[in-house]
This record gives C-alpha cells, structure tokens and sequence, in this order.
C-alpha cells in the first residue's frame, strides 16, 4: 500500500493548516459557484473576480478534508492575476495530472503546477481523487457563470 | 448459553473475509452498521442452494420446484420467528430496508393520508425514513413533525403528547445508526396508538444487534435489511400487521403478486404475494434464513451482551487515551446505546482520520451516514463512526485507539 506520506506532503499540510485567500466576494461584481462531495461532505465555494479577461481576484469558502481545502488552496493562489486561457490549460494539466479523461484529446498545455506538483501523490489513493478535484470543477463552473466556459 | 460460553474467537474465525491480511496486517472491520461481513454458514447455505435446489418458487408443479419453495418460503417462516410476528405471510421480502419504508410510504401512506394530515419522524432518521416522506408530502401535501433530541443524543419526549395530537403515524429509529441510540420503542409506539396513529419501526441497526419482538414492541410496521445482519445484500423485510397489510393497494404490478388478470383489469393475491411482485430473491431469502439461523445458534441476547461489554470498553479506553482530544456522539448510558461510535478526532477531518486508520487496517466510514439533517444538527458536515458486531471483540477496539494517534502524528495536532 502506498505510504501516507505521498499523500499528506508538507505544503499540503500547510495549505491545509494555512488556506490561502479565504473569504468572500461580493456578488456581483464578482460570480460565485458552489460545489461539494456527497461522498464525504466537503464543501466548496469559488468566487471569482474578472476584469476583462483576467483573474482579478479569487477568494474561496467551505469546508472540508485536507485534501479538498488545500487543493483548493493551492488553485486559488495559481489562477490569481492570470488570464482565462491560462487558467483553464492549468485546469486541463491539473485534470491530467490526477489521470481523469476529459473530452479533449489534444496534448496537455505545457504549463507549470508549482505547488500543486504535490498533489500528484492524490493519484495513488484513487477514493481522494475527488476530493482533489473539487474545487476545481467548482472554478470551472464559476467561470461558466461569468460566461467563460 | 450464557454470553460467557460463547467462544467469540469461533464466531470470529466463522467469517472468511475476516481472516484474510492486506499488506500483512488483519482487517479490523468497524463499519458492521454499513454492511455486516458474512459467515461461511451463510455463503455455503447460498451455494448449496443453487447447486442443488435452485428452481422456481410457488409456480411449477415439479417436485425440484417444490424443494425451491420450502427453503423461500422456509426462510420467511425463520424471519417471522425472529421477531415474533404472529404469521409468516406478515413476513414480505423486499430489496432492503429502503424499499421496505417506501413501500409503507407509497402504498398505507398513499391510501391513508390526504392534505394536511400530520407524521411524525425524528431529528435522528436515515434519509430512508426522511426522503419517502418528503416525496409523499410534495404529491399529497401532508405535514411532517419531527421528534427532536436532548443533549446527549436521545430522543426528548417532552412534547410527544403534542406532537402525535392529531398525527395519523409516527416513524421512527429503534437504534441511530450514527448515535448508537436505542430508543424506546414500546412507549412511543403505546403513545401513537393512544393518540389514534400507526407506528412504523426502522429496526434496521437494531433486528441484527438485539432480540426483537414486534408484537411485545406493539409496532404496526417494522423494516430491516439482510446484509445487515450477516445475510446477503439484496433482499429485506417489511413487518406489517395482517390489517393493515390486507387493506394496503399493491406496491409494484406484475407476475406472483394477481390471482386474476384481464384485458379491463386486475385482482391481487393474498398475503404475502400480494407485495412481491416478479421473481423474487430467492437465492437470497434461503441466505438470510441461514443468517437467521446462524445468529440465533448464538443467540440474540448474547449479541447483546457481548457488544454491551465492548462498547463499554471502546468508550473507557479511547476516554482514557485521548480525554477532550475524542469527542464520541450519543448517550454514555450502555443500557440505551448500541455498539455505534460516531466521533470527532481533535479537528482532524473525518475522512482524513479514515484514511489514516486504512493504513493500519482499520475500516471505518466517514461521511454524513445518510443523516444530514441529523449532522446539521450536530454541527458538522460529517463524522467518522466505528461499529462494532458479534466478530469484533477488545483488540479491534486497542486496534482502533492505536491506529489513531498516527493521525496525530501525521497532522501535527
């Protein structure tokens, strides 16, 4: 069996321990989408600032395990300040990184994951893939909301 | 037999998944109120069936039929008396325990109720026994009452009087199977039938831990599940009385469950065919007669018992161990709790406690349990919870405490 520790690594742990940009947005200007795991009871909410077609801000809300919260974590420091179209290939790469089939078969986008590289041990207890993967399908919809899918 | 001849470790060596390592170590199985893990009596009574007996029930005039319909309709005899119901045609199988409560929802709750007649559940329910109701309410508009809970997870009565004023049925847990609740089944099913409403008993935590009784419980309707009680997934039981079951419309149309059918219409069989329509699960009825057998070759008071003494063991020893670290759900008073143990570890989420006790083998569930409104109520999106059944004993419970201080080590708390 997989050891723990290619799960809990440190930054996990401390983006557990230390969620990054908690908190609210007002809505509008800003959108909102919720998402959760009826597996396990983690809740998400993404709110999401854009300027033109840039991430002004992201702040994100809810509870949950430590794998859902960091990897929320861990995406709303990622997708902060970027483009749309940057954050949906880091979408994409984190998506293939935690091997779930999406539609698209063209190359994952060469984009860097940084922290997020973490996570990858995720892979390995497939039962946490969708805690993992939480808050960013909850991204993906908030972006649809603001009518960037 | 007294609790102190039953060899537990036998009882324990009787069940083939739980001899089985994963990466060395034994499987501590403390999510029995989920699924219950199955003796070879069981299995092997499954399996000698389909290669000896196996052939339609209740149709065919061959004698190879007929062994067929002794074991099914043998088996419902065995589950009527487990829990003393008056006749076996009382005794309907259905797929489990949820079936079970939406066929007394749909068919008596359908007949029944009209617009603004009032039920009455409890802040403790499976979404089993919430969920029907909210979809009858939705097409008939009934009110729905809830029972609600003192601080120690039992249920507060104070108001039951007022509650049941008017109310046509009261619904409720014999045994929480997040809370470990026992609840006192007989007294509110006497208040319900003083106040003129049905009493519908979801025993499903409490038919595989206790001896049941449903004529001394005074219930008009009690669900439970197989798989639950060592018997295989797939088939469950709904109790009614022959009153009320006769004066119920049918719950699913097809084959077994007419005596007559014609081009204009149709006429229903009698008890218990008329609410088993279709093939039913025959090969799973003769695995719950087993799992009948087996349990009471041990004797239900004896389950009791025995699970009584390691429930007060789990609670001292994780007490002893982690203090204020271990926050566990439900009454302290062994006498109204069974062997479920809903808890909160020191901050730590419930699903990162599971995985980490998976690391050692320990099996528990973390989630919502299908009670959410009872998790609102307690403040939390979800627990972990432990269960113990009859092949669990003091080192499952050891297992557990140890395997929970990795969970410190891991997160640092």
């Amino acid at each position: 069996m997989p050891g723990l520790e290619d799960l809990y690594r440190e930054i996990i742990l401390d983006h557990y321990k230390s969620p990054r940009n908690r908190g609210e947005l007002a809505t509008p200007p800003a959108v909102s989408a919720q998402g959760h795991n009826p597996l396990c009871g983690d809740e998400i909410t993404v709110y999401l600032q854009l300027d033109g077609n840039t991430v002004t801000d992201i702040k994100v809300g809810g509870s949950g395990c430590s794998i859902s919260q960091s990897s929320a974590s861990m995406m709303s420091q990622a997708v902060k300040g970027k483009s749309v179209d940057d954050v949906k290939a880091i979408v994409r790469r984190f998506k293939g990184m935690m091997s779930i089939d999406t539609e698209d078969d063209s190359p994952l986008p060469d984009v860097k994951l940084g922290d997020l590289e973490a996570l990858q041990g995720v892979v390995k207890f497939p039962v946490r893939i969708k805690c993992a993967t939480l808050a960013w399908n909850t991204l993906t919809e908030a972006l649809a909301e603001a009518g960037q899918s | 037999m007294s609790t102190s001849s039953v060899d537990w470790k036998a009882v324990r060596a009787d069940f083939p998944v739980l001899q089985r390592t994963i990466d060395d170590q034994r499987i501590v199985y403390l999510d029995s109120a989920n699924t219950s893990q199955k003796p070879n009596a069981v299995i092997d009574a499954m399996a000698d069936f389909m290669r000896t007996s196996y052939a339609p029930i209740n149709r065919s005039a061959y004698r190879l039929a007929a062994e067929a319909t002794d074991a099914y309709e043998g088996a419902r005899g065995k589950v009527q008396r487990f829990i003393n119901a008056r006749k076996p045609h009382e005794v309907v199988f259905t797929k489990n325990a949820t079936e079970s409560l939406n066929l007394i929802v749909d068919t008596w709750g359908e007949a029944n109720l009209r617009a603004g007649d009032a039920v009455v559940l409890t802040h403790m329910e499976h979404h089993a026994n919430i969920v029907p109701w909210h979809m009858l309410a939705a097409r008939k508009g009934i009110e729905i009452r809830w029972i609600p809970l003192t601080a120690d997870g039992q249920l507060d009565l104070t108001d039951l009087d007022r509650l049941l004023d008017g109310a046509k049925a009261v619904s409720f847990t014999a045994m929480s199977n997040v809370l470990g609740t026992i609840t006192p089944v007989a007294r509110i099913c006497a208040a319900a039938h003083a106040a003129g409403a049905i009493a519908i008993v979801d025993a499903c935590q409490y038919v595989p831990h206790n001896v049941t009784d449903v004529q001394a419980w005074g219930a008009d309707f009690t669900t439970f599940s197989s798989h639950k009680m060592c018997g295989p997934s797939g088939i469950g039981v709904v109790w009614g009385r022959e009153e009320l079951l006769d004066s119920m419309p049918p719950f699913l149309g097809g084959g077994n469950m007419i005596s007559d059918v014609r081009l204009d219409g149709f006429s229903c069989a009698e008890l218990p065919a008329k609410f088993e329509a279709g093939t039913p699960p025959i090969v799973e009825a003769v695995g719950l007669g087993a799992a009948v057998d087996y349990l009471s070759g041990i004797g239900m008071a004896n389950v009791r018992q025995h699970e009584m003494a390691l429930t007060d063991y789990a609670l001292r020893t994780l007490d002893a161990r982690y203090g204020d670290g271990i926050t566990i759900h439900g009454p302290r008073n062994i006498e109204v709790r069974g062997a479920v143990l809903s808890f909160a570890f020191r901050d730590i989420h419930p699903h990162d406690v599971s995985q980490v006790l998976d690391q050692k083998n320990v099996c528990v569930r973390a989630g919502h349990h299908c009670a959410k409104p009872l998790m609102r109520l307690l403040g939390v999106n979800a627990t972990a919870r432990a269960s113990f059944y009859l092949y669990n004993d003091e080192s499952d419970a050891d297992a557990l405490a140890d395997a929970l201080d990795g969970a410190s080590d891991i997160f640092g708390l």
